[in-house]
Order: structure tokens, then sequence, then C-alpha cells
């Protein structure tokens, strides 16, 4: 037993607002500047739709991940090691300008110092590449809302498995829906990126599983942003070297969440220390598709447990870090609840933020009406809508059930988990159960049996559904994020450094900035 | 191959620095964004070398009771992006003024040497004056100096008051609440000068007029944190992700606490992916399905199951167990007519205002009873009767209302009702009795039986009721909702009955949400009655987690009661010009001359009141004193004062006396009777904190046209309905104004229009206050970096702008003035129990009595040379008058006393006294706080005090539990949120960390609502909403295209897909803020786009992200559009509010002519009825009675365009 620790994240995508919040706290901070304009470490797609970069969950397009190798292994499906220097100087996989999008601005100046004319001037778009006008065609959110359902919502890539009868449903009136997907780097335990690296530049850091770029080595060979099937690895063409999420690592360095979570105004994220047996890497990320979801759980150790314990002091995990493993939110809703997925595990990366699926309104029908003679009655200046149809949305019990819900499992079943419906469907159940037995607590107009047989099919008691309830709406800030001391002082020391001079010293001189490739 | 190894290694990872370094910073400061989107939320400012770098959210909001989730976070997308604003190319960093307008007035200048006489002299240089007009949008502007443009207004505003009259000088500002000392500046300034501010809750159309007509209440709502109490929450027209985003985590939480949750919304909006159920209603069709619930809540609730619950509720808090007489119609029909008055009947004949207090039945006895809490009982002289206790207000007696008279009379009579969406009329056998009244026996019946023919429950009596809940003929069945609504009647069956078994197991913890989506529609305040019906009936109001819950606009400015004496300078003078904005515009930018009768689009009964043209409906009640209207007379009121004293009038009473002949002779007019009249323009125009220009203006190629005489894309002309007393002229006026100026941070499309622009100090550089109606809290703004380049605060800009206009008076208008101000009468004050019937003494129909049959008339003092004085100190007439708000009073002279002789506050002395000085914004915020009762715990007891001696009721422990210890201050805001006291100026209670829920207080302390009957009110009874076929709760459908009149021209010779156009409130911005932000057009689509469903843009040929124009007779907007499977056939939305300053391209169907935004496809229409006043909660208030500005009923067509030209 190799343990180690890692941080890790829950995504609770039914509370999940599709605000884009996130998005803009990360990019203010991290990745607003010169190279950087078209990265967005912390994006928010809707589902279905087909997200950024386009299609990115495409690995026939993209050979993201890893793949089985046939002898009971797994390669980069890619851009591995073997192959890569053939591929340096030219990379078939990598997302082109189009798949992303060629970032735009305004001439706004134009307001302020247009000549006086026989026109109101308006700031026309401009290209922040090459400053001349340009036709917006793609933006780094272009299908939001089910924005161009046309040429993006139904043609996500999730929905290959689908009838085309099944497909065309999701986007009629009484089987329409969407939900959202926030997403930053996964901080994968077999991450891709790592592995593809020629120069060595990537690496995961011991103390928290944060997977970064070193700014001084990478040289830029972008074979991390087609190994991540993420696409969560950007090339920033003005320094010549990739970025990603660091997990705003200087953030949880000071005890701060990351700045995605910080400001999910939703309150849908979640982070914590879990601890995991790092011998088992290899065999989970290479069992078989069906069975990928649950190796991946069972790496994830109990931090009660003393053999843990005591196999983790033995690697150096500090007493503090067990400590918030302990009280570790993500731990509960991943292991011990049982109710949060990754995102795609087929990829094999092992990804280490989680997604508790999304409730979804019930189905409705819709019957054929011929109402044309009540029509003839209405008020002479009464708008008319000539409708041929009545939509009925009617239900006996109180909530739908599960198996009523608008999409069909499959489709949330490709995202998480790599196609088994189940295990869907029993988190599902799961929220519903301790749905009804709230309902029961609070207002007790629900039949007691109905519960109890929920609760139970669900495998709750009602003690933990309780639990659940609470993590879920009443959370505090520090109940949401538990985050591990990062003992700074011992790091520095390990720098053949006086921490005390330290105190005294950091800060002075001049700020250190990485070089550009070549400069 | 080798598995991943971590890295501790510190020396290889040294380089981590590089990201720290970027963390790090220098400051951290508390602000929020003075934004209208009700947010209010606290946010860290990063400061970082002196320069803003990021903004994150607080997370230091204290916890309210236990149960419920946290405030924290709180901030959205939009804010997220603020600071890209204030460094951007857009910013205004220094005075701008257009070259056109400077040009002539320095060569004025040169030729005159004196700005005064250059102002007159291109104001008489009619083509000069045309030349500067009609340059406005075009560029062309120039950086200038302060200096100059202080001078520029400063003899602006002088010439217009010497020339015109001050009332001529305007002020729109928006929504107090997000930044009161912002906008106090400003309104400040303009009442200390006698000119007027618009108001703006009822021009955005978020004043829902149903709390008004129901409640008496502007609007009153629970704080977001009390959706989690709520146990069925149905939402509409509010999409609580797009709108609500700090908020809508107590939505999701709430679900996972048992909550049902419902979404009513044409297209799957984004709130709808939290729903239960989905029901995609035809867009504004609400009111159809809630008629049908409230059907099957009576019946099955009330008629059947009789819920002991809902009818103990109904028999307290609602005005159902009033009597109403029915009036004989010549064709022998009965109709519903006024409630008996305790007046009228021979034993209460000679009670204190009788004709304001109403009859009841007892139970027990069968007498009849008058009961506590009416208006009557309000205003009359003895204290202790106002209150919801159940005693007769004579004889003190307890009494049991009877609700209906079905046991306790065998006489049934055949009654009209009118279902106005089938165009149907049923008699129906309501129990009636005969009473004798002082004119003679009147058949009267109960509220309740009215309600109960009138929504077709079948009690076994006899007429026109309906068969079953399947009987589609019948209003307000399940089955015939269908029509309207294209919902199942299942659906609705299914909802009612759930909605009544979850009111009953909870004691009313069922709420509706709404919002814009259903408020913006010509017939929003049905839609709503039909909404509170529901709620009101199950015993859902007054209840934490029941009610109306409406979120439009952030109007709640929690310390109203201080606040209001320093914006509108009532520490100074005893009256203000507030202006009812829709109105103003209707008429001003001659909108009314386009409109042609309202008959045409609403459907309403044929009689008297029903006549005539709404401009002459507006001018009869400015002159009744039910509306207000500026500038008052045709002739500048500073002259008619003059005047006055000319011919001997001595005192203020004579003046009014003078004034007040010579209307009544006829020898001075009203302006709003002869608006294109030259004397009677608009002239000097002040903008700030809002988009007045485009953003709020409805019409606004309109506005282009006559008030601003520039280019314009209305191709409609003037309807052949003329007015009949407003004269009409053949020409309408082009080019109204003389100056605009607007206070602005960024180069939005009103300042583009502007003649002036100045740098305004953003939101993260300048002290302010902020509160809303979503959470409890009251926010500061604080400066984490000083104003940039040459910008400064609202504060100081108006006060520099006092200071100029002072100078400028010392030299060119010295001395004390007299002016007379003719103010509508007053909710919350006697007013509202002075015109128990429609009359017009302008008609003769009655005596002229200001402030009783009409208008108010007082004279006020300016001295102009004392404007700064003034302005910058607080004036002592608040010791005198006291402060309040909401009907409530308390004194002050204490606590101004204590501020004066405190160290704590700094003191000037002016004329001889020692005042307060409110020189900067901050100390103008530490006055508030200390003056009010939301504020200051001492101030909240006293307030307590005065409610308890009219109501006799015990109210003492609300000011101890529910009140701060002592009194805030700015700086204890900085230091954390605060919570603000508990007090009667608002109608819920927090004590304890309860969470905020409108009328607990009515509920609870039997504190009454500010109505007629002091209930709520299922029955309207003013003339004009018999009139109007609104004294019951009805469903009028939206007016069809051709009817409402947007179409005319544009489709003349042409037949065109004609498309319903939504405006909802959009993800990307706030109205127009941050429409234009680089951040939210990079997510959004770089552009504000058009969606249109996808069978609608399959039929046009439009494929995804084309270039399309939408247009109708009023102008035209062209955008890109987003074809969306989530949008319903027959409509297509444009989020508001899109500036025409951004990628807007010339127009294909204007011959090339700037294309416009949202509001180029809007024109004003109002609904007559909300002129109504003097008679209860039907009584003006600034931004709480009026017609609104509806925009939803608008029809476009949209063409795709084949050549995209900038």
């Amino acid at each position: 037993m190799d343990v180690r620790s890692q941080i890790s994240m829950v995504f609770h995508l039914d509370k999940c607002i599709g605000c884009h919040t996130c998005s803009v706290a990360c990019k203010n901070i991290w990745t607003d500047r010169k190279g950087a304009e078209y990265m967005w470490w912390n994006n928010v797609e809707t589902k279905p739709g087909t997200g950024y970069p386009g299609k990115w969950e495409n690995q026939d397009i993209y050979k993201g991940g890893w793949e089985e190798d046939g002898n009971g292994g797994i390669r980069l499906k890619g851009a591995g090691k073997p192959k890569s220097l053939s591929n340096i100087f030219h990379n078939p996989h990598m997302p082109s300008i189009d798949d992303y999008y060629e970032p735009f601005t305004y001439k706004y100046l134009d307001l302020i110092e247009a000549e006086a004319g026989d026109i109101q001037p308006t700031a026309r778009p401009v290209s922040m590449i090459t400053g001349e006008p340009m036709d917006i065609q793609m933006g780094p959110n272009w299908d939001d809302d089910l924005s161009g359902t046309p040429d993006y919502a139904r043609k996500d890539p999730n929905l290959e498995d689908l009838s085309e009868a099944e497909q065309e449903a999701m986007f009629q009136l009484e089987r329409m829906a969407f939900f959202y997907l926030p997403r930053i780097c996964n901080h994968c335990l077999n991450a891709a990126c790592v592995a593809s690296c020629p120069s060595g530049a990537i690496y995961k850091r011991g103390e928290d599983g944060v997977v970064l770029i070193n700014q001084d080595v990478c040289r830029g060979w972008r074979m991390c942003v087609t190994a991540c099937p993420y696409k969560k690895s950007y090339y920033n063409w003005d320094t010549g070297k990739s970025e990603k999420c660091i997990l705003c690592y200087p953030r949880l360095e000071s005890g701060y969440a990351p700045a995605c979570m910080h400001s999910c105004v939703g309150r849908i994220r979640y982070l914590g220390v879990i601890l995991y047996d790092a011998d088992r890497i290899e065999e989970a990320a290479s069992a078989d598709e069906s069975e990928l979801v649950e190796r991946q759980l069972d790496m994830l150790l109990d931090p009660f447990d003393p053999e843990v314990i005591a196999a983790a002091k033995e690697n150096g995990v500090a007493d503090s870090t067990i400590e918030s493993a302990q009280n570790s939110p993500t731990y509960k809703f991943v292991k011990e609840w049982d109710l949060a997925l990754p995102l795609h595990p087929e990829f094999r990366t092992l990804p280490m933020l989680f997604y508790v699926p999304p409730l979804l309104p019930v189905m409705a029908s819709v019957a054929d009406a011929n109402d044309n003679a009540q029509r003839e009655k209405i008020h002479d200046i009464g708008k008319k809508w000539p409708d041929e149809w009545v939509y009925d949305t009617s239900i006996d019990q109180l909530f739908g059930t599960i198996d009523d819900a608008r999409f069909p499992l499959e489709y949330m079943a490709s995202l998480f988990s790599a196609g088994d419906v189940e295990a869907v469907k029993s988190r599902l159940e799961k929220l519903m159960a301790i749905r009804l037995h709230r309902r029961r607590e609070t207002v007790g107009d629900v039949d007691s049996a109905t519960v109890d047989k929920a609760l139970k099919k669900a495998g709750l008691t009602g003690q933990r559904a309780n639990a659940i309830y609470y993590l879920t709406s009443l959370a505090k800030f520090d109940d949401r994020f538990v985050i591990p001391p990062a003992h700074r002082e011992q790091a520095i020391e390990m720098l053949d450094e006086d921490v005390g001079a330290t105190k005294g010293e950091t800060g002075f001189g001049f700020k250190r900035g990485t070089n550009k490739r070549g400069a | 191959m080798g598995w991943i190894k971590d890295i501790i290694s510190p020396q290889t990872r040294k380089w981590e620095e590089f990201y720290r370094n970027r963390f790090q910073h220098d400051r951290v400061v508390r602000s929020t964004h003075g934004v209208n989107c009700t947010g209010g939320c606290s946010w860290q400012i990063h400061v970082k070398d002196g320069i803003v770098t990021w903004e994150t959210q607080q997370l230091d909001y204290p916890l309210l009771e236990d149960s419920l989730p946290p405030y924290e976070p709180r901030g959205c997308q939009r804010g997220m992006s603020y600071s890209w604003y204030l460094y951007s190319p857009l910013r205004i960093k220094y005075p701008l003024v257009r070259g056109a307008l400077i040009d002539a007035y320095r060569a004025k200048k040169r030729e005159t040497g004196d700005p005064m006489a250059a102002w007159k002299a291109l104001q008489d240089d009619e083509e000069a004056r045309r030349d500067y007009q009609k340059a406005r949008g075009k560029g062309g502007f120039r950086r200038t100096t302060w200096e100059e443009v202080l001078e520029i207004m400063a003899v602006a505003n002088i010439s217009t008051a010497e020339e015109y009259g001050p009332d001529r000088v305007v002020g729109f500002s928006p929504i107090p609440a997000m930044s009161m000392l912002s906008y106090a500046a400003g309104s400040r300034f303009l009442q200390l000068f006698g000119g007027l501010n618009l108001s703006f809750y009822d021009w955005y159309c978020d004043l829902p007029t149903a709390f008004p007509e129901i409640w008496g209440e502007q609007t009153d709502v629970c704080e977001s944190a009390d959706w989690y109490n709520s146990k069925m929450i149905a939402d509409m027209g509010a999409n609580l992700n797009m709108t609500r985003t700090p908020d809508c985590h107590f939505f999701a939480e709430a679900r996972h606490n048992g909550t049902k949750t419902v979404v009513f919304a044409p297209d799957f909006s984004q709130v709808s992916k939290f729903a239960d159920q989905w029901v995609p209603l035809h867009a504004g069709s609400d009111g159809a399905y809630w008629m049908a619930v409230t059907h099957v809540i009576l019946n099955e609730f009330h008629h059947k199951k009789k819920t002991p619950y809902f009818l103990d509720y109904v028999k307290q808090y609602t005005d159902s167990p009033h009597l109403v007489k029915l009036d004989k119609r010549d064709d022998g029909s009965l109709h519903p007519g006024r409630l008996l008055r305790a007046s009228e009947l021979s034993d209460y004949s000679d009670v204190d205002e009788g004709d304001w207090k109403f009859v009841n039945i007892d139970a027990e006895s069968g007498e009849f009873v008058v009961p506590r809490g009416s208006s009557g009982c309000r205003w009359d002289d003895e204290d202790g009767n106002w209150s919801l206790e159940m005693r007769d207000s004579v004889s003190g007696e307890d009494y049991d209302p009877v609700l209906t008279l079905l046991e306790r009379s065998d006489q049934v009579e055949e009654v009209e009702f009118t279902d106005f969406g089938l165009d149907n009329t049923a008699s129906r056998g309501v129990p009636v009795m005969e009473v004798e009244t002082e004119d003679g026996t009147e058949l009267v019946t109960t509220i309740y039986d009215l309600i109960m023919a009138q929504y077709g429950v079948d009690r076994g009596l006899k007429g026109d009721y309906p068969s079953g809940y399947d009987d589609k003929d019948a209003a307000y069945t399940p089955a015939w909702q269908e029509i309207f609504t294209g919902v199942s009647g299942d659906t609705v069956l299914q909802f009612a009955r759930q909605w009544g078994n979850t009111a009953e197991s909870t004691g009313g913890k069922c709420m509706i949400i709404i919002g814009a989506g259903i408020n913006h529609w010509y017939h929003a305040n049905l839609m709503y009655r039909a909404g509170a019906m529901a709620l009101m009936l199950t015993g859902c109001v007054g209840k934490n987690g029941g009610g109306l819950n409406h979120y439009v606009g952030q109007e709640k400015l929690a310390p109203v009661d201080a606040w209001g004496a320093v914006a509108f300078g009532k520490d100074w003078q005893s009256a203000v010009r507030l202006q009812q904005a829709p109105l103003w515009h209707y008429i001003n930018t001659c909108q009314y001359r386009y409109d042609g009768h309202f008959k045409r689009y609403n459907t309403v009964p044929d009689n008297e009141m029903t006549q005539k043209h709404t401009a002459d409906l507006i001018y009869k009640s400015v002159r009744m004193g039910n509306m207000p209207f500026f500038p008052q007379f045709d002739v500048n009121t500073l002259d008619l004062c003059e005047e006055a004293e000319v011919h001997g009038a001595q005192t203020n009473e004579e003046i009014e006396d003078y004034v007040l002949e010579k209307l009544k002779r006829k020898k001075v007019d009203y302006a709003v009777g002869d608006p294109e009249a030259e004397s009677n323009f608009p002239r000097v125009w002040y903008i700030w904190r809002g988009n007045a220009v485009m953003g709020s203006m409805k019409g606004h190629e309109y506005c282009l046209k006559h008030y601003l005489g520039t280019h314009h894309n209305t191709i409609a002309g003037d309807s052949e309905d003329r007015t009949e007393d407003v004269v009409w002229r053949d020409e309408a006026p082009e080019g109204k104004m003389d100056l605009l100026v607007n206070l602005n941070f960024r180069m939005d499309s009103s300042a583009l229009y502007c003649d002036i622009v100045l740098p305004a100090a953003s939101w993260y550089e300048k002290a302010d206050l902020n509160s809303t109606d979503l959470h409890s809290f009251i926010h500061p703004l604080s400066a984490a970096i000083p104003p940039v380049w040459e910008s400064k605060t609202d504060w100081n800009i108006f006060r520099e702008l006092a200071k100029a206009t002072s100078e400028a008076a010392e030299e060119y208008f010295p001395g004390v003035k007299k002016d007379i101000v003719a103010g509508p009468i007053s909710h919350d004050s006697s007013g509202e129990i002075s015109q128990p019937h429609v009359k017009d003494w302008y008609e003769g129909e009655c005596e002229a009595i200001p402030g009783e049959t009409m208008h108010k008339l007082t004279v006020v003092e300016r001295d102009y040379t004392k404007l700064y004085d003034k302005f910058i100190t607080l004036g002592d007439r608040i010791c005198d008058s006291g402060l309040g708000a909401h009907g409530t009073h308390y004194e002050i002279e204490d606590v101004f006393d204590e501020m004066v002789e405190s160290n704590h506050f700094p003191v000037d002395q002016r004329n001889g006294k020692s005042l307060p000085s409110i020189e900067d914004a901050e100390q103008a915020a530490n006055a508030i706080l200390k003056l009010s009762t939301l504020t200051n715990s001492g101030l909240t007891k006293r307030a307590y005090e005065g409610i308890e001696k009219k109501t006799g009721q015990d109210l003492s422990d609300l000011s101890e539990s529910g009140a701060h210890e002592g009194h805030l201050t700015y700086a204890d805001l900085q230091a954390q949120p605060r919570r603000y006291n508990t007090s009667p100026v608002w109608s819920g209670l927090m004590n304890d960390g309860r969470a905020y829920a409108a009328y607990t207080q009515n509920v609870e302390r039997l504190i009454p609502w500010r109505t007629l009957t002091g209930r709520q009110h299922f029955y309207l009874d003013h003339e004009m909403y018999l009139a109007f076929g609104e004294n019951l709760p009805t469903y009028k459908p939206s007016p069809k295209p051709r009817a409402y009149g947007d179409l005319r021209k544009t489709l003349e010779n042409d037949e065109a897909r004609i498309l319903n156009c939504l405006t909802p409130h959009g993800k990307w911005h706030i109205h127009s803020t941050y429409m234009e932000n680089h951040r939210m057009l990079t997510l959004s689509r770089g552009c504000e786009p058009v969606w249109l469903s996808e069978p609608d843009a399959e039929a046009m040929d439009i494929q995804d992200n084309d270039w399309v124009e939408v247009h109708n007779d009023h102008g035209v907007y062209a955008a890109r559009c987003t074809v969306s499977s989530r949008i319903p056939k027959g409509v297509c939305i444009v989020y508001h509010v899109p500036e025409r300053t951004v990628s807007i391209p010339k127009s294909q169907v204007r011959d090339g002519e700037r294309a416009g935004g949202h509001n180029s496809f809007t024109r004003i229409h109002l609904k007559p009825n909300f002129l109504a006043g003097g008679y209860g909660q039907f009584t003006y208030h600034f931004n709480y009675w009026g017609p609104i500005a509806p925009n939803r009923d608008t029809h476009v067509v949209i063409h795709k365009m084949t050549h995209v030209e900038f």
C-alpha cells in the first residue's frame, strides 16, 4: 500500500446554475493576458452540447487519454512518448483555432474618438490577434443554453449511442431539458498530460496531487494538449509554453479555496483531501470498461482505518493532512455515500473531480387538439396562439420518479459511468429518496411507507439521508472546503533556506517571472 | 511504462513562485455594484500596485436562523467582470462635450463676452440650436475642462429657471437603493433647485401594480433565504439562475429539503432545469392558468372541504366578508358595485369618516358590524381602532364575520359576470340580502360570494355555472384555460390540489416567485392578482415560506425614512417635484400621438369612463391631483408667484389662493394640456446612474426624434384617434431639449447621445450605501482606489454643480424667489380618503379644493445663491417635521442636536447656524444611518410607539429583539455586513435571525395593510375599476399584433411572419451594464443575439449566427440570430438591454441608418385605470402608483440581412 494524498473535488450538478462566475473568477486572476486570451482553465458547458473546444469528448478526433494496449495494459491514445518524437513538429490531433475561437474585441475607442459625422459610430468587432475587423463565428461558450441547437447540441458526442428517435425526443417540448457541466483540470491520478510530456515538465505535486506544468522546463511541444482528453492544457502563443489549471495552489497554500470554488454562487463545489493507494493506479486504469468506476473508487482509502493512517505516516503524509482527509466532504460524497461519479472514466486518467448527477424535470406528453372552434370565440382584441396541441405534465405523486425524468439515462451514463446506467440511476434515486425523506420530516404529507421503501432501495438510513441533506443544502463555507495545511515552512526549509530569514526577505528583489521560450 | 511519480523536491519546484507572485496583492476593500440587479452583493476588491486587479465575493455574512443555508457567497459572473470597466477603452476619463455645441457656445461667448448671454443667444438662434441637436449621437466629442462644463450647466440651469421656470429642469436616475447617495446627490440638487425627478420603477414596468391594488404597498417581498422555508414554489416570469444568480441556491437547496418546484415559462428557461415540472404556458397567458387554479381551490378546499385554516384566514385578513352593493342597470341586469359604507346605514350614519368604513355581518348576532382597520379608522381622530382585531370599531365588541350569505338569506339573484377572454357574459345566481340605506333599499352580497360566482363555483345556485371542470366555455374552468395556455386541464387540477394540500399541511408555505416575465405585460396587474388569489385563499400571505415574491428591480431602499429627507431636500423645504415617468414620457415624447385609443387593445366595457384618449385622462388625473405633471403650468411658476405678490398677496397662503383662483378661472393652464407648446418643453436633462435615452426608454426612437431632434428610425405616423382636451397641434415638435448631461463611467448608449458627458467615479472608487429586498443587510460601496483620471463621485459632481449654479445666481439671478408646487394627493396621508367618487372640478363637477378634489398647492422659497449652502448641510426643518415613511412618523430633534454636538459628526457653520455637514458622501451616509429606524434602535422604538398608539397593539418587543444596539455607522458596514432592524417602515419580522417575509407584521401583530379596508383586497371598488371591468380578479388576453399597433406601416404592403418579441432579463448583463463588457461578450455570442425557435428559423430560411433585423413601425434592431430548441414557436427573444454602441450594423430596412436597440421596437401603452387617485391604496406616491410602461406585448417581423456593414 502506497498511501498518498490528493486534493479532490466534487461538483453537485443538480445545484449548478450555469452562471459562469467560476470561469470569470479564474480568468481574472490567471488568464487575462497576452497569449492566454482563449484559455478557460475553468469553463462551463451546456449539456447536451459540444463544449469547449468543440467536441472535445470525441477522441476519434482528438486522440486524448489512454487506450487498452491489447496486452492487458494501457497506452496513450494519441501522443504517447514512444510516438512523440516523430510528432513533435506535426501533431495532427491538435485542436485548431477554429475548434477554440479567435479571440475578439471591439474598437471601443471609436465611440469616444469618432469625428463628427452623418451616422452614429459603433464599436465593430476586431481580432485580438491581428487587430483587423472580424466576423465572429465561435466563442468559448458558443452553445450556451442550447444556443445553435441544430449545429451543436444535436451533435453532442454522447448522443451517438442513442437511437434517432431518442435523440430527436431530447429536443422536443415534452422531453427537452439541459443541464450544466462545469469543468476544470481533473488533477488525474493517471494524468495523460504528465505521461505525454517529452520535456518532463509536467508533474503531480507530492503533497496534494496538483498537476502543474513547470514554466521553466516546458518547451512548448504541446503533447499535453493532445494527451489530455479533457482538453484542459492550453498552449500560450505568446510565451511559447503550455499552461493549465493550477488548482489555485497559491490560494490553497494560504488556506483559501480555489477562485472558481470560492466564487461558486450556486454553492455546488466541494474540495477536500482523499487518501489513495498509488500501487493500484495501473490496475485501476487498466480495468475493463465496465469496472472502471468501481476500481477507481476502490483505490480511495478510509482515512479512519489505522492501517491506512500508519501507511500514510510512513509515506510522510502530515498528521494535519490525515485530519483533513477525515473531515473531507469529497470523501463522503464520492466514497462513503456513493453519490458522485468521474467524468468520462473511459478516458482512463482516473480524474479526481467527481460529479453528482443532476435531477431533471419529469417528462410530459403532448396531445393533438383541434381548438379552432374555441379559438374563434376569443375576444376580438385577444391574441390567439395557433397551436394544435395540448401539453400535459400532470403527475399523481408529488415528485416525479427517476424513470419519468427527461433524457434517457443512457445519456448521463455516457458522461459519468462509461455507459453503466445503473451507476447513474442509483445515485439519482438516492437524491430523490432524500427529497422524499425531507418532505416527510418537514411537511409529513407523503406516505411514510413509500419513503421508507425509497430510502431502503437507495441504501440510506434516515440519519445518513439527513447528513447528505446537510452537506447538500445547509453546508457552510468551511464544510464545503476542507483545505489541508500546506506547511510552507517545511517546503522552504527543504530549500536549505532559513525560514526566519525568509520571513524578513520574502518579496524583496524583483518579482520572478519565467522567460518566453527562445527569449 | 513507469507510472506517474509525484514530485516533492522544492528545488525543482522553485518556479512555482511564478503563479504565487501573480496572486499576491496589496489591499482588499469591501464594495459592491451599484447596478439595478437586486443582488446587493458584498465584494472584496483586490488592489495590487495601486491598480484594481480582480474582485471576488465576501464570505462574512452573519448567519440567520440555524435551519437556513448561509448567504455566502453572493455575486455573479457580471459582478465578477466589473473591474474590466475601470481601465477599459470605454472609460470616461475627462469631461467631454460635443463639438457642435461647444463651438457654437464658444462663438456666442466670444460675441457676447458673457456665459449667460452666450447661452441665451445660442438658444435664440434657431439654426444653431438645430445644428447641435442634429449632431447628437454622431461622434465629435471633445475633451474639455470641468470649469467649462460647469459654467455651461450653471447658466443653462439659471437661464431655464428665469425664462421658463425651474420645473423645466429634469433629472433621471433609477433605483436609488443600489447606490443611495449617488442618487441622492442629483435628486437633492434638483429638488433644492425646483426641478423634477422622474420615477423609474413604474417606468421600467417593474412596479407590480397589483401590490398597491391588493396590499397598498409598492412592493414588499421575502428575502431570498425565505424561499428555503417554502414547501411548494411556483416560479413564473422569474428566471432565477439568470436574474437572481446569487440567490438561486436557496431554490436549489430547498428542493433537497423536500420542496416541490414548478416552473412556468414559455421557453425552457434556465431555471426550468430545477423544476419538478416545467409548464410551458403560451407567452403571457399565465393569468388564465391561475384563474383556473383558483377555480379548483375554491371548489375543493373552500366550497366542498371548507378547510378551516383557509376560511379563518380569509375572514380576518382579506376583504372577503365585506358587503358589496349590486347595481341595477337600465336593462335590469345586476352588476357588482361599490362597497357598502357605514355612512349608508342609519345606525352608523354619524360615525366619523363613515364613507371610509365598511360593513360586515356578525355570524352570531346577524347584525351589521363596522370592522376596525379600515382607512376611515386610520385617518379618523380616534386612536386604537386601526388594527386587524375582529372587533367592531364603534362598539369594540368581538365579532365573527359572515363569509357567505348562502345559509343566511333565501334570496338569490342573478348577477352578470364578464369573461373578457372568450368574450362571454354569464348570469350567475348569488345569495343576496336587502339593506335599508340612507338612499333606500339596496341589494348586497359579500365579496366572498361574488368571488365564488365570478370563478364559477357551482354551489347549487341558479344561472350559468360551469357543468364541470371540463366545461370549455365556462370561465374559469381547467378546460377553459387550455385555449389560452396550451396546457392541459389535468395539469391545472393536479397542481391546484398539491398547492392546497401543501398550504393546509404547512400553514401557508406555498409561494410564487414572480418577475418581469409577467410584470412587463400590458395586463400584468391581472396576472398578478390571479396568482395572488391562489395565495390569499390558501392562507399563504404574511407567512414565512409563502407570499407573492416579486423581484424586478432593486427597489427596496431599506433606510428610506431618513434617506428620503436627504435625497429630496426635505430637510430644507416642504414640497417636492417627483414625476410619474411613464405618463410624462408618453406625453412629452409625443408617443400619445401615435397611440390611438386604448380601447383598440384593451378589452373594456363601454361606458362613460372608457371614452376618452389616454392623454385626456392623464390631463384629468393631473387636475384632480391623482397624478403629478411637471412642468406644471403654461407659465413660469416663479413669475406666477411674483405676479401674486404684485397683486397684493403677502403670505404664502395668499399666493396659493391667488393661483387657485387663476386656475379656477382658467387664466393659467396646465402644461400637460398643451404639451407641444414651446413654453411647455422640458429643457435641461440630467441623466446619471442609468441609461435613460436607450436602456429604459420605451419608444426610444420617439425620444431621439422629439426630445433630441436627431436621426431616428421610426416610420410611424400620427394616429387617427385624436385627443379632445389635450391641444392637438398639427406638427409635433422635434428637439425639445436644450441640453442633455450624462454622468457616466463608460460610454454607453445614453452618453453617446448626450451633449455633455461627465467622468463619474466607478463603484470601486466611492463611498455609498446599497440595500435590496433579496437580503436584509446594508452594504457599503467603498473607494478601493481614488476616482481615476479626472472622474469625481456623483455626490461631488452635483455638489460642484450646486456651487457653480449658486455662483451664477449671484451674478444673474440673485434674491429670494417664491415658487409654487402643484403636487398630487399622496398615499399614507389623509388625502387617501378624499375622493370617494371621480369628480372633476375643472368640468364643474365639484368645487376645487386643493388637497381634496384637486392637487395640492404649496409655496416654497428658492434662493439660488444658497443652493450650495443647503446642499452641503443637513437642514433643521426635520427637527420640526420629524421623519417617517410608509405611514410611520417619529421625532428626531434630540438626535439631530446630538449630531451637532457630537465630535463624531462634522458640523458646518452656515448663515449663522451650526448644522451637521454632509459635504461628502460618507458624512451623508452616517447621517442617514444615525437617523433611520432601520439602523438606530432608539428611533425604531419611537416609531413603533406611534404605531402602537394608532393600532392599540403592544409592539414594544419588536424594537428589542429585532434591533441592533445603538446605531450603525458606515465603518461598521465596511467591517462586516449588518442586518438592519425590524421596523414599522417595512412589514416583515426579522427578530432572532428569522428570515424576512412580507406582511408577517400584519398577520402576527395585526397591523392593517394600508388599503381602503385595511385588509388584503380581492375586490377593487374604485369607480374606474368598475368601469374598466377590473373590480374582480379576471383574465384579459394579451392584445393581438394588429390591435396593438406596432405593425401598421410595416405590414402595409407585406405579409410576414409576425413574432411576439420578448425582452426578458439576460444572462450576460444587468440591463445594459456589462452588456458590452469584453468578458461577457466573449462568453456569449459577441453581441446580443435574437433567439429564434428551430421551426420559425427554418420557415424564414435563417441559420444559426446569421445576421437579422428585428423591426416594426417604431424602429429596428440588428444582430445575429441564435437558433435554439428551447425557444417556442411564435416568439423571439432579445434579452434586454443591448447597447447600440457595440457591434450594431447599418440597417437595410432603414436605408443604411444605424440600427438601434431593443427599445427601438417598443412604444408606450398605458392602462388608464392606474390613473385613479385620492382613494385608499389608489393614491399617488412616487414609484408606487400610476400607469406602468409595458413592453412584452410587442410584435415584430424579422428579416435576414444580405449585407452587413458597420
